[in-house]
């Protein structure tokens, strides 16, 4: 076990699934010379040169275009949007062409290529570089949707991903670049897409938690268990698409009662959606109405008071548990 | 380089600065000189495609000429079972341009890779697709090229290297600079070939994509098949000028402009670019200009045009004029063109054949293959 | 000029108080610090005194009125002058101080949800005039008041899924658990606590804690919260039944053992010491009682009290009509000492010389006729209890036994229910423990 940000071991993965396999190629604007817009390729350009790290120009729509189009013709590129929220401008090839390329050519052509970058928000960035958009991606049949919150995760998933034969959307957390973890050794270590994780366990309360809110969640579980007795159960989804909904239900089934924490806006969220599927596979295991704490529904704001306003935070969490708990 | 120059000129804007006259404020006058000089055109075109077809092979010529009969009898044969209601949703269909795919793509290798927008049909065909499999797959029956999830903007055949009709105007531009990527990335000489109607030039993805491709170096054709209406849009009131070839200069990229109604034009200028492309890796944007027959689709009323204006064009038509040139260069007797036609209906009827007695779709492909 | 006079601020922590009473009368002049009116604060009756003199024009809030602060209770000016536009701007923003905070109504520097998950909008409201409304509705909005029941349930029984499953897989009637989530829904843990506890306890946390009662050596009591069930179903019954809902329940009780019991007991004791039958009854009631809490209790709108010990009320004829004398604890109490302390009671009650101390305060009530022939007959309840017995004679009747027509003494008891408190089962389980205590005497001694 190393001890490693989850920057680094982003790059470890990239540097691996670079070497193991000589289609991978990591593609976007400021990848290779300048190391990174967030440094997750950082040293990668040095090491493989021009033909595996490629900048591009500021050109979203055209990039992902040439991801899907040379992951069609059998390579497996790695395009990095410098955040999501340019993703939009993208968002032709990637909804229209790669989510749906495999189904209308009747199973011909494979897009095996991984749009990856920080999604949701950062440190006072603003409207247009905050926001959280798994859940419009989650909307499209044929895409993967991966939000790692750990180092270990980080890593593991995206090699999964990188080796996965479907375009995978791959939402990292500037937020959380920073943070370390262990990660298992050896070039092996992968985790399979579609397996949530237990990051803490508990018997009275679930809170499904993921990316940025997984470690706020388990502070939260803390203080519910410092203060309230309350033992929470935090389950990371870690891949939104396909969901394991298993491991959330069965989690619920055990406790009664579920908090959904996310940093997406609140509407036809992906919280929203487990809610429902929460009801649907352990209504009668409820005790309490589903609660679900998101970001407000305005954009970004800039000031600092009103961004960490917006933000779920600890104490939001806090409350909404103890009001499924009825405390 | 355009050694087929028809009228180039810009459209000047009208006296009073509106780019947007309507057909009907044109000069009467006007409009017979342009039916005078496509009479003068097609007797020049005569003449330069016997010196072309000298050169060529004449079992070539003849499965040419073949694929555009083929490509002609499918799309009316098309446009009759749409109407009986036996292609659902939407379909265009490629009458008037079939000297654009053919001409193109027969100068390609046959590992060479094709992608195109939702006219499709016709390219699916050249590129190797027996007509049952498409039109199966135009009436929605498990045998269709795509097993009947694509439908008519949805081509696709791997093995054939078709990577098929797009409906997202333009989108196909840069998944096809990918696919030319993935080519020069890999070393493995294909060139890719990527139509595109004159509307999609307009797309921001046009632009993203030249520049890529120049910048990348990528062996590639940009075709834009200029059929000079997006839906019931006429190029002139969608663009700022008629000279799209021209635009690639702007990534410096070599560029021609052909006429779409001789196919040995454009067998001539595809085979330049795909040189250039194999050999140099270095992309071009040819601008093919056609005339599309029919409407956009089979929705279209066509009420932005006169029947004038689509018999000027028809005078000129690309399959009369290449059997023509077959027939003074006696390449092809008019027996020869008589069995021709003949096949090609045959292979229609087999078609229609095939797909009327071929089974719907399994309801248990309803979820399969939306992940890999 | 005219103008509003407004509920002062008397106490630093006041947001509303009541008039009291006005000194001065519309019409009467007042000087500068001249008392005005007296106001009830949350700390205590403030006077309220005039800042400068003027006339009292017209009172807004009468006497037992309340004003929030700010709020417009009076007009003063000066004599015969016209006030209609300022009646006028009062009936149409309720006498609301007009918006002066003006400027910021910037955010409080409090979180927006406290870690308690509830904001009181009262609260802010005094120092919030003028302030955002927005964000006062957002506040409310974003944290829901747990635990607080607002929303009328209209009589639906709310439960939350898995209680509902719970009670099913327990064969629990929801109908006897009070729910302790928002609105009265029946929870987990109602489920939980009614498992443990029997088919329904008072909520454990309070359920030992009793209060003393006021009248002297009456059984101490703990009130427990009146759940939103039992708010409707007293609401509805007594509605359609008159202010105590009652219902009857009978049992017939083979008293046989009771019969041999006191004749072993009287054997040994003297005649002025011998019990009688109505003692032991009152015993297997107290005993009952103090296993059904819901029996021995009082519905107080509110609250449902619960008492601690059984304080039976025996029902005495007098000359002037009925009185019903209380046994205290008897629960607690031996045979030979209920009989005596009845025998007493009794004596008093005739000789008019029962204090109110004695005969008042009971929990539960018995009526025995028996001696007088009766078989069967209903007792009407004596409130605030919750149940009365009448009690009938113990006749010998031929019954079937193991397949053999026997002879046994059977003795018919009816009790009325107040049914906002006692429900048809809680009832009759109540009889299965007081006939059970009858059949089998030994049970008393559990």
């Amino acid at each position: 076990m190393a001890t490693l940000t989850i920057r680094d071991a982003l790059n470890q993965a990239l540097r691996e699934e670079i070497i193991r396999d000589d289609n991978v190629f990591v593609m976007g604007e400021e990848v290779a010379e300048y190391d990174g817009a967030y440094k997750v390729t950082r040293g990668l350009w040095k090491e493989f040169g021009d033909k595996r790290i490629i900048d591009t120009p500021i050109t979203e729509l055209g990039f992902a275009a040439v991801g899907v189009g040379a992951a069609m013709a059998g390579l497996r590129p790695v395009i990095e949007f410098m955040t999501w929220n340019f993703s939009v401008l993208a968002s032709d090839q990637i909804i229209n062409h790669a989510a749906k390329m495999f189904y209308m050519s009747g199973g011909q052509f494979k897009v095996p290529v991984v749009f990856r970058g920080p999604n949701g928000s950062a440190f006072q960035v603003s409207s247009q570089h905050s926001h959280s958009l798994e859940a419009m991606y989650a909307n499209f049949p044929g895409l993967k949707v991966v939000q790692p919150s750990t180092a270990a995760d980080a890593k593991g998933l995206l090699k999964s991903s990188i080796r996965d034969d479907n375009p995978v959307i791959f939402m990292e957390q500037e937020r959380m670049y920073g943070l370390k973890g262990e990660v298992p050794d050896g070039d092996d270590f992968t985790i399979p897409l579609g397996v949530a994780d237990i990051k803490r366990e508990g018997t009275d309360c679930t809170i499904v938690a993921r990316s940025m809110t997984v470690p706020i969640a388990l502070q939260a579980a803390e203080k519910m268990q410092a203060e309230f007795d309350v033992s929470v159960e935090v389950v990371d989804p870690r891949t939104i698409k396909p969901l394991d909904i298993e491991t959330i239900v069965n989690s619920v089934k055990k406790t009664n009662r579920l908090v959904i924490a996310e940093e997406s806006h609140s509407f036809a969220s992906v919280g929203a959606e487990i809610a429902y599927q929460i009801m649907d596979g352990a209504f009668d295991h409820l005790d309490a109405p589903i609660k679900r704490i998101s970001t407000v529904e305005a954009p970004m704001p800039y000031a600092k008071n009103l961004e960490t306003l917006a933000l779920p935070d600890v104490d939001k969490i806090v409350a909404a548990v103890k009001e499924v708990c009825y405390l | 380089m355009a050694k087929t120059a028809i009228n180039r000129k810009p459209v000047t804007a009208a006296k009073n600065g509106s780019k947007t006259a309507k057909p009907s404020e044109k000069n009467g006058n006007e409009e017979f000189a342009v039916v005078e000089l496509a009479k003068a055109e097609y007797k020049q075109r005569l003449k330069s495609q016997l010196e072309s077809i000298k050169k060529t092979d004449k079992r070539l010529l003849r499965e040419m000429l073949y694929q555009m009969v083929l490509g002609r009898r499918f799309e009316e044969k098309c446009a009759e079972v749409y109407r009986m209601g036996k292609i659902g949703g939407f379909c265009h269909l490629y009458i008037g341009q079939e000297a654009i795919a053919v001409g193109s793509m027969m100068a390609l290798e046959p590992t060479d890779m094709v992608i195109t927008s939702y006219r499709d049909h016709v390219q699916a065909m050249v590129k190797g697709m027996s007509p049952e499999s498409v039109l199966a797959e135009l009436y929605g029956k498990a045998t269709g090229c795509v097993k009947g999830k694509g439908g008519s903007m949805h081509m696709f055949s791997k093995d054939l290297g078709f990577y098929g009709g797009h409906g997202i105007v333009g989108g196909q531009i840069g998944v096809g600079t990918g696919m030319a990527y993935a080519a020069k990335y890999k070393g493995t000489g294909q060139v890719t070939l990527c139509f595109f109607g004159e509307a999609a030039v307009n797309q921001g993805i046009f632009h993203e994509s030249l520049n890529m491709a120049q910048l990348w170096k990528l062996p590639i054709v940009f075709i834009c098949e200029n059929n000079q209406y997006g839906m019931g849009t006429s190029q002139d009131r969608a663009m700022s000028t008629r000279n799209i070839a021209r635009k690639a200069d702007a990534f410096e990229m070599a560029n021609e402009f052909v006429d779409g109604m001789d196919v040995m034009a454009v067998r001539d200028a595809s085979i330049r670019a795909i040189e250039r492309a194999r050999k140099k890796n270095m992309p071009t944007l040819l601008e093919v200009r056609a005339y599309r027959y029919m409407g956009h689709s089979m929705s279209d009323p066509g009420n932005y045009r006169t029947r004038e204006e689509i018999a000027k064009y028809q005078e000129r038509d690309p399959i009369a004029l290449f059997k023509q040139s077959l027939n003074d260069a006696k390449v092809l007797s008019e027996k020869d063109f008589t069995k021709l036609e003949k096949d090609a209906m045959d292979a229609v009827e087999s078609a229609v054949k095939f797909a009327e007695e071929s089974p719907l779709p399994l309801e248990s492909e309803l979820m399969t293959d939306v992940y890999a | 000029m005219a103008e509003k006079f407004l509920m002062p601020k008397l106490s630093p922590t006041m947001e509303e108080g009541q008039i009291s009473r006005w000194v001065k009368s519309e019409g009467d002049a007042f000087e500068a610090n001249e008392t005005l009116a007296e106001v009830d604060t949350d700390k205590a009756t403030m006077e309220m005194t005039a800042l400068t003199g003027g006339t009292l024009l017209k009172i807004l809030k009468g006497e037992g009125e309340t004003a929030l602060l700010g709020e417009a209770i009076a007009i003063t000016g000066k004599k015969g002058e016209d006030i209609s536009a300022l009646l006028t701007e009062v009936a149409s923003n309720g006498g609301r101080k007009a918006s002066d905070a003006g400027g910021t109504p910037a955010l409080q520097s409090e979180p927006p949800v406290s870690a308690g998950g509830q904001i009181a909008t009262t609260a802010t409201s005094q120092s919030n005039v003028g302030g955002s409304p927005t964000q006062a509705e957002t506040r409310t909005t974003a944290s829901v008041p747990s635990g607080i029941s607002v929303t009328p349930t209209n009589g639906r029984m709310i439960v939350s899924p898995i209680a509902a499953r719970m009670a099913a897989d327990n064969g629990i009637d929801l109908r006897n658990v009070s729910g302790s989530g928002p609105n009265g829904r029946i929870i987990k843990r109602d489920i939980e606590e009614a498992l443990s506890g029997g088919t329904r306890t008072p909520s454990s946390a309070t359920a030992n804690q009793f209060t003393p009662s006021t009248i002297v050596g009456a059984s101490a009591f703990s009130d427990e919260p009146t759940s939103k069930m039992r708010q409707v179903i007293a609401g509805r019954l007594a509605e359609s039944i008159g202010p105590i809902p009652t219902f009857y329940l009978t049992v017939e009780i083979e008293m046989d053992n009771v019969l041999a019991v006191r004749k072993q007991i009287n054997a040994n004791l003297d005649d002025e010491s011998k019990i009688s039958v109505n003692d032991i009854i009152v015993k297997a009631a107290a005993m009952s009682l103090l296993k059904h809490p819901w029996v021995n209790a009082s519905y107080q709108d509110k609250t449902v009290r619960f008492y601690e010990q059984a304080d039976i009320g025996v029902a005495v004829a007098i000359d002037e009509g009925l009185i019903t004398p209380v046994v205290r604890g008897a629960n607690l109490k031996g045979l030979a000492e209920i009989s005596a302390e009845i025998k007493d009671l009794a004596t008093k009650a005739k000789a008019k010389k029962l204090q109110p101390d004695e005969y008042t305060g009971a929990t539960f009530s018995i009526s025995n006729l028996g001696m007088m022939g009766i078989k069967e007959f209903t007792a009407i309840i004596n409130p605030p209890e919750a149940a009365i017995i009448a009690v009938g004679g113990a006749i010998q009747t031929p019954v079937v036994r193991e397949g053999q027509i026997v002879i046994r003494n059977l003795m018919h008891v009816t009790m009325s229910c107040d049914h906002r408190v006692v429900d048809g089962a809680t009832g009759a389980k109540f009889l299965q423990s007081f006939k059970q205590m009858l059949e089998q005497p030994a049970m008393m001694l559990l």
